[in-house]
């Protein structure tokens, strides 16, 4: 079980983050704190810099200037002791199609160091335990991200990043995304504005930027 | 840069005046037998142009700053550019004193060969990536793996070649006196020509930068074409 | 070690599933041999001749197979996922040069009696023992290259092409020192003995690159 931060230390700390693409901007100037157990919802049109905000925090990407700190550690210095306690959920599920799904978790258990028992709990809370065995490729999108969510808080994550995270999940599925998020700090990526209404904090983004909320659609 | 440019040219006109006036004739070879003045020079400067550029990279990936990334580039591309020129000399003496333009049990040619194809990738590879910074990225770790082959590679190929035929370039280590003069003299221009032309590259890849940061600061819209240079 | 023995069950085991990269070594081998041997139109080889074939062809079909070695790591960021756990990057790299290592063994198994059938003498026989040893040694060298030269060449374009124009150059000294020392253990009259010099070499080439790889390949996964 990793140790949650502490109520007091802001589960996130950005100061002017900012990561390039050769000369192009791809975020600048953003600047926010999360506390622990909030939601954070980043808004913006496609081409914002969701995905790639996303992917900092996940200590996918290297900050190209400004500080970042993710549960009291600074990336990308202590971006291992980072890893353990983040789990990120991606446009891609990030799992390897030719294995099963009780493979790949498998895997991901022990690079994690999580007891295997774990496994087995979350494919049936998944609703993939009757097809653990078969390889991702047979499975349709629905249960593909299934496992990726499965994949996501395996090792208990005290912070999850999700990328679009209703993008492809069938229906009957999108009960089992809660309980099993239930505790745990957020941060979402979304192109609905409503649901801002659920979320503690609310960053929206418009070419690499923060910007105000009404406005942020506009051509 | 421009003490540092008519030091070159003296050095370099006082190596080669050396080379031709007060350097003994070589007995055997003749006047031939000259060029070895620019031919080895361009060789070691090459070789250590390779090597530099693998140090310079390592800078780059300690530092993540792109000035080291430029500076690894340049060392690389000019070093390929001084490997061309001892290729070419090479062959050129090969052909005069031996009467062929290539020599395969000639050891120290053929590793040269060797590292020379193996750095000519370099531009591809960065051509082939993108992403500025990966390229960047990809490159120096590129030029560390290749600088480090640089020596390994020389010592495989001299073991390889048992029978090393007496008459090659091991009869340059009997020179007398004022050739290894001249040859010292020529070593030197040779290196301060590889620095000063690096110096030049450098400058003139800054002034493009900053000229595109103007520009793009004006509101032009500049997008840098795709290219195996460091942006 | 147990996030690099993981790896490498993972490594092994999606290509038992998949099956991308040994079939295709050892059928590029086996049909390479055929081609020598109509081509170079002798009954056998034996000598330098015999150790330049059979390493210039390994060579190549190692190649062939680095090209597909991050082909499931590429796919739906696979490999992006691995990235996420606390996992040393070396501990990636090492499961996959040994990887390589395992699927060059493979191969060999096929590749190297075929080669007896086809282009040596019936009495080459002996040649076996120094003949592992020599292989254990190269093959060490070739999966360190390897695995390093697909991880940079893996996310460019024109993959294909740059396995081959970087890895080639780079593993010249292991096909200079491989061919140098299996050429004894092909000689016409019975094997000679093994060069311990060219084995010294290898040893060595293996030892150095096999740092250098390790110390530079965090570098190519961190973005």
């Amino acid at each position: 079980m990793p140790s949650p931060p502490s109520p007091a230390s802001p589960a996130i700390e950005l100061d002017a983050l900012e990561r390039r693409y050769g000369e192009r901007v791809a975020l600048a100037g953003v600047s926010l704190t999360l506390p622990a157990g909030a939601t954070l919802l980043v808004l913006g049109p496609n081409g914002a810099g969701k995905s790639t905000l996303l992917r900092v925090l996940a200590t996918l990407l290297r900050p190209h200037g400004g500080s970042v700190r993710v549960l009291g550690d600074e990336l990308p210095e202590r971006a291992w002791a980072v890893r353990r306690r983040i789990g990120y959920l991606g446009h891609e599920p990030l799992l390897y199609r030719d294995l099963s799904a009780r493979e790949n978790l498998t895997l991901h258990a022990r690079l994690h160091k999580v007891a295997a028992a774990r496994v087995e709990e979350l494919l049936a809370d998944v609703g993939l335990a009757a097809r653990a065995d078969d390889p991702l490729h047979t499975y349709s999108r629905g249960m593909v991200q299934r496992c990726a969510i499965a994949r996501t808080v395996l090792h208990d994550p005290a912070l999850v990043l999700l990328d679009e995270p209703r993008a492809n999940l069938d229906p009957g599925a999108a009960e089992i995304l809660e309980p099993l998020l239930a505790g745990r700090t957020r941060v979402v990526t979304s192109h609905d504005p409503a649901e801002a209404e659920r979320a503690d904090v609310v960053l929206g983004l418009r070419a690499g930027r923060p910007h105000d909320l009404e406005g942020l659609y506009a051509t | 840069m421009r003490t540092l440019s008519i030091l070159t040219v003296v050095t370099l006109v006082t190596a080669y005046a050396l080379a031709f006036f007060y350097a003994p004739m070589d007995a055997v070879e003749g006047l031939r037998q000259k060029i070895f003045y620019l031919h080895v020079p361009l060789a070691l400067v090459a070789l250590g142009g390779f090597v530099a550029g693998g140090v310079l990279a390592i800078q780059h990936l300690r530092t993540r700053d792109r000035k080291w990334d430029l500076r690894s580039y340049v060392a690389i591309h000019m070093a390929l550019i001084f490997g061309i020129g001892t290729l070419v000399t090479g062959s050129i003496w090969a052909r005069a004193a031996w009467g062929h333009w290539w020599l395969w049990d000639e050891p120290l040619l053929v590793s040269f060969l060797i590292v020379f194809l193996l750095y000519a990738c370099y531009q591809p590879l960065r051509f082939a990536i993108e992403d500025p910074e990966r390229q960047a990225r990809y490159a120096s770790v590129f030029a560390i793996v290749a600088g480090v082959f640089v020596p390994i590679n020389f010592a495989a190929v001299r073991f390889a070649q048992e029978h090393t035929h007496p008459r090659t370039l091991s009869s340059s280590h009997n020179l007398p006196g004022p050739a290894w003069l001249a040859f010292f003299v020529a070593l030197a221009g040779m290196v301060l020509l590889y620095v000063t032309l690096c110096r030049y590259e450098i400058a003139a890849k800054n002034v493009r930068f900053a000229m595109r940061r103007l520009r793009r600061r004006l509101g032009e819209d500049v997008v840098a074409g795709r290219s195996a240079a460091p942006q | 070690m147990r996030p690099t023995s993981a790896l490498l069950r993972k490594e092994l085991r999606l290509e038992w599933r998949s099956r991308e990269v040994v079939p295709a070594m050892a059928l590029f081998s086996v049909t390479t041999f055929v081609v020598f041997h109509f081509g170079l139109q002798k009954d056998t080889v034996d000598g330098s001749l015999a150790a330049g074939v059979l390493w210039v062809t390994l060579l190549f079909a190692a190649m062939l197979g680095a090209n597909r070695l991050f082909v499931s790591d590429a796919q739906d960021g696979a490999l992006e996922g691995v990235l996420l756990a606390p996992v040393d990057r070396t501990a990636l790299f090492v499961a996959k040069a040994v990887a390589f290592f395992a699927f060059l063994a493979l191969v060999e198994v096929v590749a190297v009696p075929a080669f007896y059938l086809l282009l040596l003498g019936p009495s080459a026989g002996d040649a076996v023992p120094g003949l592992l040893a020599v292989l254990v040694l190269a093959d060490a060298g070739i999966a360190i290259v390897g695995a390093l030269v697909s991880g940079m060449a893996t996310q460019t374009r024109s993959r294909d092409l740059l396995v081959s124009l970087l890895g080639l150059p780079l593993l010249l000294p292991v096909i200079i020192g491989a061919a140098r020392a299996t050429t004894p253990l092909f000689a016409l009259g019975g094997a000679g003995s093994l060069p311990g010099k060219w084995m010294a070499i290898l040893g060595l080439y293996d030892l150095v690159f096999g740092l250098i790889a390790v110390a530079v390949f965090d570098f190519l996964l961190e973005e």
